[in-house]
């Protein structure tokens, strides 16, 4: 019994790495695309630098304006950002595709949990997500000066560890949409996206948004990631400091990921039942 | 396992569609449910050819997707070597593969991507595995130089007999065949047949064949089943058909049992959502 349970164990993480090494020869065979999308990461988080340069020069904050922090306040809410679309992004693409190549029905049939279907994408989608943004932040470093001599960057990677968590979570219920509707349901993935921007925190404090929002905003996993690692780069907070942020992230996480895979779990029986796994319907 | 491979006991399944009613406004649409399948009783035992014949909305496919955890029937019960394809469904599947009448594949990878991502679903992609597929590919004729080529590059042929070793490749107990030798040219489609006769003679296998071919179904079905309407009008050996029914081939019986042909060209049912002409 003992045997089978390890034997089913290793069966389980083949498939993992099934699933991470098919989306790695995606990867491979459009490279071309990669680049372009590279491409587009940096202009945009580079945008976001130069607008804190043009807030200092048209006048911000009237003489107290301090650029650099500026720029790093943003640039953190727009590495961050560019980080967790680019995740959403991939684990919708990764159902919409296989929807449209008709390769989901086969993915379906092989005697695996679906927790690890799920965790596959995922996990492949974070790595992915990770290095991607490294590369962009680079770019920025270089562009920008940016000076982390104060921060305590163990504590932001912790942060950032954390994270990984909800955001699996979060990734989850974005692919349920392409089950739902594989017309329509990797575009409705940049809805979930756009609001979590509006209320999160990625470009200002939550403290500016309406009520309502704010309520929003403190529900998102975002806002704490965010919290976390500001707190850790601009004003150096240590591991100890950003303990209650990592927390309620590995719990948000803890809650996220079973109710986002029940939900997929629910799509899929509504998908069989109704005949809606043929890539007509 | 028990001995029956396939047991399907009043299983039945219909499809929610919305249709726009004769002379009804462009905007009024109404719900229909369109019957996929009716009552339907079924044992299959294990190994030998059951081909199922029928024309395009007969049900044939239905039953394929049911027994590949697909689909779930709305009532009856389903199952594979004893395991119920909806509670057991991933015991069912360790058992189980299937080869549809569309090579399913990601375009842009190659066979060997695609194989080693289908390995590893089912336990495989170890060391070794290059070489079996090598193996499987060369006897159903695919040139080797196509192996590390994207999929988009392949003939339609070519890629049928990439879904086909990829049927192979994860040693299937019940191997369901949805069509595969459609749209193959002769050559590819005997290649293909006679792939399924090594098959058969290196290892017992249930192979659940639905085709619209007669001269297929003749040559390679133990049992033949003809449906229509999502119902079973005929069951036997393709020689007690003929017998039973006064025709000299399996296209006479099936006419004389529905009055058409097998090329009728009723559309398949659809789930809601899809288009509706």
């Amino acid at each position: 019994m003992g045997q089978l349970n390890v034997q089913a164990r290793r069966g389980e993480l083949n498939a993992l790495f099934g699933f991470a090494e098919r989306s790695m020869h995606s990867v491979r065979r459009y490279w071309v695309w990669e680049v372009v999308w590279l491409f587009y990461s940096m202009v945009s988080v580079l945008s976001i630098g130069f607008l804190a340069s043009g807030l200092g020069t048209i006048g911000a904050g009237s003489g107290s304006f301090d650029l650099h922090r500026t720029q790093l306040y943003l640039l953190i809410g727009s590495l961050l950002w560019g980080y967790l679309s680019l995740v959403f992004m991939e684990a919708a693409f990764a159902i919409a595709w296989e929807r449209w190549e008709g390769t989901i029905e086969y993915t379906f049939m092989a005697p695996i949990r679906r927790i690890t279907h799920l965790m596959g994408i995922c996990l492949f989608a974070i790595g992915y997500g990770l290095i991607r943004t490294f590369v962009v932040l680079l770019a920025a470093i270089a562009m920008f000066k940016l000076d982390f001599s104060h921060a305590d960057i163990a504590a932001a990677i912790a942060v950032l560890a954390a994270s990984t968590l909800p955001l699996i979570g979060l990734a989850i219920f974005t692919s349920v949409l392409p089950m739902v509707s594989p017309q329509k349901g990797e575009q409705m993935s940049f809805a979930v996206q756009g609001f979590l921007l509006l209320v999160s925190g990625v470009y200002y404090p939550l403290t500016v948004l309406p009520l309502p929002l704010q309520v929003a905003g403190y529900a998102s996993p975002l806002t704490y990631s965010l919290d976390g690692m500001r707190r850790s780069l601009l004003n150096g907070a240590s591991l100890v400091d950003v303990v209650p942020a990592i927390v309620t992230l590995l719990a948000m996480g803890a809650a996220m990921i079973p109710a986002a895979v029940w939900v997929f779990s629910w799509a899929e029986r509504r998908a069989k039942r109704l005949g809606l796994l043929k890539r007509s319907g | 396992m028990t001995n029956a491979a396939i047991e399907l006991q009043g299983v039945t399944k219909s499809f929610r569609r919305r249709e726009r009613g004769p002379g009804a406004s462009w905007w009024r649409r109404d719900w229909k449910d369109k019957v996929a399948l009716h009552e339907l009783d079924l044992t299959v035992g294990v190994g030998g050819v059951t081909g199922i014949l029928g024309p395009n909305g007969s049900g044939k496919s239905t039953v394929i997707r049911i027994l590949a955890t697909l689909l779930t029937p709305d009532a009856g019960s389903a199952k594979v070597f004893g395991w119920d394809v909806v509670t057991e469904a991933r015991e069912v599947r360790r058992h189980v593969n299937r080869v549809s009448v569309e090579a399913s594949f990601f375009k842009e990878l190659s066979p060997w991507e695609n194989m080693i991502y289908a390995a590893r679903l089912y336990g495989g992609g170890t060391s070794g595995t290059r070489e079996h597929v090598v193996a499987i590919l060369e006897r159903l004729g695919l040139p080797l130089d196509a192996m590390d080529e994207p999929m988009k590059q392949l003939s339609r042929g070519q890629q049928q007999k990439v879904a086909i070793a990829r049927s192979f490749l994860t040693a299937p107990s019940l191997l369901l065949m949805d069509e595969p030798t459609t749209g193959l040219d002769p050559r590819s489609k005997k290649e293909v047949q006679a792939m399924l006769e090594i098959l058969r003679a290196e290892r017992e296998v249930t192979v659940l064949l639905c085709t619209h071919d007669m001269d297929e179904a003749a040559a390679l079905c133990d049992r033949v089943l003809m449906m229509d309407g999502g119902r079973v009008l005929a069951d036997g050996t393709p020689a007690e058909l003929c017998r039973r029914h006064g025709g000299a081939t399996l296209e006479d019986v099936f006419m004389h049992l529905t009055g058409k042909t097998l090329e009728a060209k009723d559309a398949e049912p659809q789930p809601y959502g899809a288009p509706v002409a």
